[in-house]
């Protein structure tokens, strides 16, 4: 259970649901961990301006998360949280380690605006 | 014009967490301003054994806590913030944030630590993530029965380079000088290691792959020969710049641009102090931090009883 303000997804039928049902969805998949806290807090920040994304947090050693782990776009990814975007159901961007507030909203302006 | 606070701290780690503990309980009207996350460096371990009254725990346990402590107390704080225009010299400061909200206040705390020190190579920002890291709890399971370098010969280095063997196949440490500057112990027990190798006198030049780092190059220092090593991995831990960039020339510093204070943890400018990482000092630890974070807010709480 990770202890951000973001919601979590818990199942990976919930993270098929929310790509399905929403345009634009962010989902940060990590631990409780230096590389990964500063990832949700710009995701917490966000939340609140941008209304046409969806943010979601994962906890990255769930079985749950599997989608996420084993995607293509993450294939050579070795360095937590896994930050995957999607447009309309598909993958369209993925980050591995921690990124800043520049970086996600540079990746935000490019696929969701 | 915005609130005008008492005590404006610039900084939400140790230092700055605990200056807004002591002096939002003093009920100065206190504002956290922070540029990362919150707890700084100390989430950056997942391990913290000498925090005395504190059984071994996590970093981001520590900064949750504190800065559960300093809101109960009503301090206000604002974390992933940038700021872009600081006025320090004036009797009434301000910062300006890249969203234009200015903030006001009669007193101003340093607090804003340090980061960890890149390599600056080519091919440093290209592998951050498939192949290159600076946390060895978030990362080390990712090269498990994999050969990993290890860059840097202080504490956190060979700590870290143990750690990262309970997975790795075979680390190699590269250090710049032919001694390391860690503790004995810590040296002992890495040279104790049998999967660790060491590389004296030599700097990594450059990270070399196609999608995931598979070979750096090294220069031995002495003879400036160039050897090219595989590996699957590369953590660096080569220690700490103080986050002084864009105060430096406000304040003053030392060569390293450390902030220098005296021991009430004044700087040069009035109503301006500072605590933590940023200052002058040999030793950089939570306790240090926190105790020079307590100095500053009672100095800056003294300071706003004997002008206001
Ligand atoms: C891997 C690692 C392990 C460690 N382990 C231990 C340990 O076990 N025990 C121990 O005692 N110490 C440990 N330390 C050292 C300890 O974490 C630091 O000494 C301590 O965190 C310093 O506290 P600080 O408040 O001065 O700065 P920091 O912790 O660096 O916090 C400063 C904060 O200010 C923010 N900031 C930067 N610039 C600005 C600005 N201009 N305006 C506003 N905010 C800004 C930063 O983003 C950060 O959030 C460790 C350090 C590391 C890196």
């Amino acid at each position: 259970m990770l202890q951000t303000a973001i919601h979590e997804i818990e199942t990976s039928n919930e993270l098929e649901k929310i790509i399905n049902e929403n345009e634009n969805v962010m989902v940060c998949a990590g631990r409780m961990g230096p590389m990964c806290i500063p990832v949700y807090e710009v995701m917490e920040e966000l939340e609140s301006e941008r209304t046409n994304i969806k943010f979601f947090s994962m906890a990255f050693d769930t079985p749950e998360a599997a989608p996420i782990r084993n995607a293509p776009m993450c294939r050579n990814f070795m360095g937590l949280p896994f930050t995957v975007y999607y447009k309309n159901g598909q993958m369209v961007h993925a980050t591995s380690s921690i990124q800043s507030h520049q970086q996600i909203t540079n990746i935000l302006d490019k696929y969701f605006e | 014009m915005n609130d005008i606070y008492d005590v404006m701290i610039l900084g939400a780690g140790p230092a700055g967490l605990t200056a807004g503990i002591y002096s939002s309980r003093a009920k100065l009207k206190t504002l956290i301003l922070n540029e990362g996350a919150i707890g700084g460096q100390m989430v950056l371990t997942n391990e913290i054994a000498n925090y005395p009254g504190v059984e071994t725990t996590n970093g981001f346990m520590v900064a949750n806590t504190m800065k559960k402590q300093a809101k109960d107390f009503g301090c206000h704080i604002k974390s992933n913030i940038k700021i872009n225009n600081y006025n320090l010299s004036d009797k009434l400061k301000s910062v300006m944030l890249d969203d234009g909200r200015e903030f006001f206040a009669k007193s101003v705390i340093l607090t804003p630590g340090g980061k960890p020190r890149s390599l600056n190579i080519p091919g440093e920002d290209v592998f951050k993530g498939t192949g290159i890291s600076y946390c060895a709890t978030c990362d080390g399971e990712f090269f498990t029965d994999k050969e990993l370098i290890v860059v840097g010969g202080g504490n956190s280095a060979l700590e870290e380079a143990v750690t990262l063997t309970k997975y790795a196949s075979k680390l190699t440490i590269v250090h710049q000088f032919d001694k390391f500057q860690a503790f004995e112990h810590a040296v002992q027990e890495a040279k104790n290691n049998p999967k660790i190798d060491f590389i004296m006198e030599s700097e990594l030049r450059g990270f070399f792959g196609n999608n995931t780092l598979e070979k750096v190059s090294i220069e031995h220092l002495p003879t400036g020969k160039i050897t090219e090593k595989s590996v699957d991995g590369v953590f660096i831990f080569i220690g700490y710049l103080p986050n002084t960039e864009k105060i430096k020339n406000l304040v003053a510093v030392n060569e390293k641009n450390e902030i220098l204070t005296d021991e009430d943890m004044k700087t040069n400018l009035e109503g301006v102090f500072a605590a933590g990482d940023c200052i002058a000092k040999k030793y950089r630890q939570i306790t240090t931090a926190v105790a020079e974070g307590t100095i500053a807010a009672l100095s800056a709480a003294e300071f706003l009883r004997i002008n206001n």
